[in-house]
Protein backbone atom coordinates (compact mmCIF):
# COMPACT_ATOMS: atom_id res chain seq x y z
CA UNK A 1 0.00 0.00 0.00
CA UNK A 2 2.35 2.93 1.43
CA UNK A 3 5.67 3.58 -0.74
CA UNK A 4 8.43 2.54 1.16
CA UNK A 5 10.33 5.40 2.94
CA UNK A 6 13.71 6.16 1.53
CA UNK A 7 15.01 7.09 5.08
CA UNK A 8 16.09 4.24 6.87
CA UNK A 9 13.53 2.19 9.54
CA UNK A 10 15.08 1.02 12.71
CA UNK A 11 14.52 -2.21 10.87
CA UNK A 12 16.13 -1.48 8.02
CA UNK A 13 19.36 0.48 9.67
CA UNK A 14 19.19 -3.39 11.65
CA UNK A 15 19.56 -5.30 8.39
CA UNK A 16 22.07 -3.25 7.28
CA UNK A 17 24.49 -3.87 10.57
CA UNK A 18 23.75 -7.80 9.86
CA UNK A 19 24.90 -7.66 6.10
CA UNK A 20 27.67 -5.61 6.77
CA UNK A 21 28.85 -7.90 9.82
CA UNK A 22 28.22 -10.68 7.70
CA UNK A 23 30.29 -9.10 4.44
CA UNK A 24 32.87 -8.53 7.14
CA UNK A 25 32.96 -11.85 8.17
CA UNK A 26 33.20 -12.82 5.07
CA UNK A 27 36.32 -11.02 3.75
CA UNK A 28 38.28 -12.00 7.21
CA UNK A 29 37.67 -15.65 6.71
CA UNK A 30 38.79 -15.09 3.08
CA UNK A 31 42.22 -13.29 3.50
CA UNK A 32 42.72 -15.52 7.05
CA UNK A 33 42.08 -18.76 4.68
CA UNK A 34 43.94 -18.01 1.56
CA UNK A 35 46.92 -16.44 3.70
CA UNK A 36 47.21 -19.43 5.73
CA UNK A 37 47.05 -21.54 2.17
CA UNK A 38 49.74 -19.23 0.86
CA UNK A 39 52.28 -19.78 4.18
CA UNK A 40 51.73 -23.64 5.06
CA UNK A 41 52.59 -24.15 1.59
CA UNK A 42 56.10 -22.48 2.36
CA UNK A 43 56.40 -24.42 5.74
CA UNK A 44 58.14 -27.75 5.13
CA UNK A 45 57.72 -29.46 7.90
CA UNK A 46 55.15 -31.69 8.02
CA UNK A 47 51.89 -31.16 10.75
CA UNK A 48 51.26 -33.61 13.46
CA UNK A 49 49.79 -33.96 17.09
CA UNK A 50 52.96 -31.90 18.86
CA UNK A 51 51.44 -28.76 19.03
CA UNK A 52 55.02 -27.30 18.71
CA UNK A 53 54.67 -27.57 15.12
CA UNK A 54 51.63 -25.92 14.24
CA UNK A 55 53.74 -23.00 16.74
CA UNK A 56 56.50 -22.76 14.34
CA UNK A 57 54.34 -22.69 11.43
CA UNK A 58 53.44 -19.22 12.91
CA UNK A 59 56.70 -17.95 12.43
CA UNK A 60 55.54 -17.71 8.78
CA UNK A 61 54.46 -14.34 8.40
CA UNK A 62 51.43 -15.49 6.05
CA UNK A 63 50.35 -18.05 8.24
CA UNK A 64 50.62 -15.31 11.62
CA UNK A 65 48.44 -13.20 9.35
CA UNK A 66 46.28 -15.73 8.91
CA UNK A 67 45.65 -17.08 12.03
CA UNK A 68 44.99 -13.31 13.01
CA UNK A 69 42.28 -12.76 10.99
CA UNK A 70 40.41 -16.21 11.49
CA UNK A 71 40.83 -14.97 15.12
CA UNK A 72 38.91 -12.08 14.48
CA UNK A 73 36.66 -13.89 12.11
CA UNK A 74 35.72 -15.89 15.15
CA UNK A 75 34.71 -12.70 17.42
CA UNK A 76 32.62 -11.21 14.33
CA UNK A 77 31.09 -14.55 13.76
CA UNK A 78 30.14 -14.48 17.66
CA UNK A 79 28.68 -10.48 16.71
CA UNK A 80 26.34 -11.92 14.05
CA UNK A 81 25.21 -14.63 16.56
CA UNK A 82 23.96 -11.01 18.37
CA UNK A 83 22.06 -10.25 15.61
CA UNK A 84 20.60 -12.94 13.53
CA UNK A 85 19.49 -16.70 13.72
CA UNK A 86 21.47 -19.79 13.76
CA UNK A 87 19.56 -21.04 11.09
CA UNK A 88 19.80 -18.05 9.50
CA UNK A 89 23.62 -17.96 9.35
CA UNK A 90 24.72 -20.87 8.48
CA UNK A 91 23.26 -20.89 5.07
CA UNK A 92 24.16 -17.30 4.03
CA UNK A 93 27.62 -17.74 5.62
CA UNK A 94 27.77 -21.07 3.54
CA UNK A 95 28.63 -18.03 0.67
CA UNK A 96 32.53 -18.51 2.29
CA UNK A 97 32.97 -21.63 0.44
CA UNK A 98 32.31 -19.81 -2.67
CA UNK A 99 34.56 -17.03 -2.60
CA UNK A 100 37.36 -19.64 -0.96
CA UNK A 101 36.94 -21.91 -4.85
CA UNK A 102 37.92 -18.26 -6.45
CA UNK A 103 40.47 -17.69 -4.74
CA UNK A 104 41.94 -21.07 -5.00
CA UNK A 105 41.42 -20.53 -8.65
CA UNK A 106 42.84 -16.46 -8.95
CA UNK A 107 45.62 -17.04 -6.20
CA UNK A 108 47.02 -20.49 -5.52
CA UNK A 109 46.16 -21.99 -9.03
CA UNK A 110 44.07 -24.84 -8.04
CA UNK A 111 41.92 -26.56 -10.44
CA UNK A 112 38.24 -26.02 -10.41
CA UNK A 113 35.60 -28.75 -11.43
CA UNK A 114 32.54 -28.07 -13.20
CA UNK A 115 30.94 -29.85 -10.42
CA UNK A 116 32.32 -27.58 -7.95
CA UNK A 117 31.33 -24.11 -10.13
CA UNK A 118 27.61 -26.14 -9.96
CA UNK A 119 28.07 -26.15 -6.56
CA UNK A 120 28.90 -22.60 -6.04
CA UNK A 121 25.68 -21.50 -8.21
CA UNK A 122 23.78 -23.96 -5.79
CA UNK A 123 25.22 -22.12 -2.43
CA UNK A 124 24.81 -18.68 -3.90
CA UNK A 125 20.94 -19.54 -4.80
CA UNK A 126 20.17 -20.99 -1.38
CA UNK A 127 22.17 -17.99 0.46
CA UNK A 128 19.97 -15.57 -1.37
CA UNK A 129 16.76 -17.56 -0.74
CA UNK A 130 18.07 -17.92 3.20
CA UNK A 131 19.15 -13.74 3.20
CA UNK A 132 15.56 -12.57 2.05
CA UNK A 133 13.77 -14.52 5.16
CA UNK A 134 13.70 -12.60 8.54
CA UNK A 135 16.79 -12.64 10.00
CA UNK A 136 15.87 -12.91 13.73
CA UNK A 137 12.66 -14.64 14.56
CA UNK A 138 13.52 -15.06 18.42
CA UNK A 139 14.19 -11.11 19.18
CA UNK A 140 11.26 -9.97 21.40
CA UNK A 141 11.00 -7.07 18.41
CA UNK A 142 10.76 -9.68 15.59
CA UNK A 143 6.93 -10.80 17.09
CA UNK A 144 7.83 -13.60 19.07
CA UNK A 145 7.55 -12.09 22.10
CA UNK A 146 4.62 -9.47 21.70
CA UNK A 147 1.42 -10.47 23.13
CA UNK B 1 38.70 -44.40 13.26
CA UNK B 2 37.92 -41.87 10.33
CA UNK B 3 34.49 -42.27 11.51
CA UNK B 4 35.48 -41.16 15.40
CA UNK B 5 36.81 -38.03 14.15
CA UNK B 6 33.89 -37.17 12.02
CA UNK B 7 31.67 -38.28 14.87
CA UNK B 8 33.58 -35.79 16.94
CA UNK B 9 34.09 -33.22 14.55
CA UNK B 10 29.95 -32.68 14.17
CA UNK B 11 29.14 -32.80 17.71
CA UNK B 12 31.99 -30.80 18.53
CA UNK B 13 30.64 -28.44 15.97
CA UNK B 14 26.61 -28.58 16.57
CA UNK B 15 27.35 -28.13 20.40
CA UNK B 16 29.43 -24.91 19.76
CA UNK B 17 27.38 -23.26 17.45
CA UNK B 18 24.04 -23.84 19.67
CA UNK B 19 25.92 -22.47 22.94
CA UNK B 20 27.46 -19.15 21.12
CA UNK B 21 23.91 -18.79 18.99
CA UNK B 22 22.01 -19.39 22.36
CA UNK B 23 24.22 -17.23 24.75
CA UNK B 24 24.36 -14.27 22.26
CA UNK B 25 20.72 -13.86 21.55
CA UNK B 26 20.49 -13.14 25.62
CA UNK B 27 23.63 -10.66 25.14
CA UNK B 28 22.15 -7.86 23.08
CA UNK B 29 23.12 -6.50 20.08
CA UNK B 30 26.88 -5.88 19.66
CA UNK B 31 29.10 -4.53 16.89
CA UNK B 32 32.31 -4.94 15.35
CA UNK B 33 34.20 -1.18 15.54
CA UNK B 34 37.41 -1.36 17.55
CA UNK B 35 35.26 -0.45 20.66
CA UNK B 36 32.67 -3.20 19.43
CA UNK B 37 35.37 -5.94 20.21
CA UNK B 38 36.04 -4.84 23.35
CA UNK B 39 33.05 -4.84 24.60
CA UNK B 40 32.45 -8.40 23.00
CA UNK B 41 34.96 -9.99 24.73
CA UNK B 42 33.95 -8.65 28.51
CA UNK B 43 30.83 -10.40 27.52
CA UNK B 44 32.86 -13.49 26.43
CA UNK B 45 34.70 -13.27 30.07
CA UNK B 46 31.23 -12.89 31.68
CA UNK B 47 29.83 -15.95 29.81
CA UNK B 48 30.74 -19.48 30.76
CA UNK B 49 28.70 -21.02 28.59
CA UNK B 50 29.96 -19.44 25.64
CA UNK B 51 33.67 -20.01 26.38
CA UNK B 52 32.47 -23.48 26.42
CA UNK B 53 31.23 -22.47 22.47
CA UNK B 54 34.65 -21.48 21.76
CA UNK B 55 36.44 -24.17 23.27
CA UNK B 56 33.90 -26.37 21.09
CA UNK B 57 35.04 -24.59 18.02
CA UNK B 58 38.38 -25.11 18.48
CA UNK B 59 37.89 -28.95 19.40
CA UNK B 60 36.00 -28.89 15.35
CA UNK B 61 38.84 -27.36 14.17
CA UNK B 62 41.57 -29.52 14.97
CA UNK B 63 39.58 -32.62 14.30
CA UNK B 64 38.88 -31.34 10.80
CA UNK B 65 42.99 -30.68 10.41
CA UNK B 66 43.13 -34.25 11.74
CA UNK B 67 40.88 -35.63 9.26
CA UNK B 68 42.15 -33.90 6.38
CA UNK B 69 45.54 -35.51 6.83
CA UNK B 70 44.01 -38.86 6.31
CA UNK B 71 41.33 -38.01 4.64
CA UNK B 72 40.44 -36.45 0.88
CA UNK B 73 39.04 -33.08 1.24
CA UNK B 74 36.66 -34.21 -0.92
CA UNK B 75 35.58 -36.21 1.63
CA UNK B 76 36.33 -34.39 4.83
CA UNK B 77 34.10 -31.34 3.25
CA UNK B 78 30.54 -32.97 2.46
CA UNK B 79 30.66 -35.10 5.72
CA UNK B 80 31.47 -32.10 7.90
CA UNK B 81 28.29 -30.42 6.02
CA UNK B 82 26.19 -33.30 8.29
CA UNK B 83 26.32 -30.84 11.03
CA UNK B 84 24.55 -28.24 9.03
CA UNK B 85 21.54 -30.49 8.57
CA UNK B 86 21.95 -31.34 12.50
CA UNK B 87 21.70 -27.60 13.49
CA UNK B 88 18.83 -26.50 11.57
CA UNK B 89 16.99 -29.07 13.12
CA UNK B 90 18.33 -27.79 16.70
CA UNK B 91 17.72 -24.30 16.19
CA UNK B 92 14.02 -24.95 15.46
CA UNK B 93 13.47 -27.19 18.54
CA UNK B 94 16.03 -26.16 21.49
CA UNK B 95 16.86 -22.30 20.15
CA UNK B 96 13.12 -22.23 18.93
CA UNK B 97 13.80 -20.34 15.96
CA UNK B 98 10.94 -20.23 13.15
CA UNK B 99 12.05 -22.14 10.19
CA UNK B 100 10.07 -21.21 7.04
CA UNK B 101 9.34 -23.17 4.07
CA UNK B 102 11.69 -20.54 2.07
CA UNK B 103 14.53 -20.69 4.87
CA UNK B 104 14.56 -24.98 4.69
CA UNK B 105 14.02 -24.68 0.58
CA UNK B 106 17.00 -22.31 0.95
CA UNK B 107 19.34 -24.41 3.60
CA UNK B 108 18.59 -27.57 1.57
CA UNK B 109 20.00 -26.10 -1.84
CA UNK B 110 23.13 -24.84 0.12
CA UNK B 111 23.92 -28.06 1.67
CA UNK B 112 23.46 -29.82 -1.85
CA UNK B 113 25.82 -27.31 -3.02
CA UNK B 114 28.78 -27.50 -0.78
CA UNK B 115 28.23 -31.48 -1.24
CA UNK B 116 28.72 -30.68 -4.71
CA UNK B 117 31.61 -28.34 -3.65
CA UNK B 118 33.71 -30.96 -1.52
CA UNK B 119 33.12 -33.70 -3.55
Amino acid sequence: MNKPSPRLTPRSSAALKTYSVLVFFLALKAVGNSSMAWGMRQVTERMSMNPAVYVRAMLNPFVAVGVLALILALLTRIALFSLADLSFILPVTAVGYVIAVFLGKMFLEETVTRQRWLGALLIFAGAALVGSTTRNTTSPSSGRGRK
Amino acid sequence: MKWILVAAMVIATVLGDLLQSHQMKRAGEQSVSAGGFKRLLQVIAQRRLLILGIACNSVSFFTFMALVQTEPLSFAVPVSSASFVLETVLAKFVLHERIGARRAAGALVVLAGVVLVGG
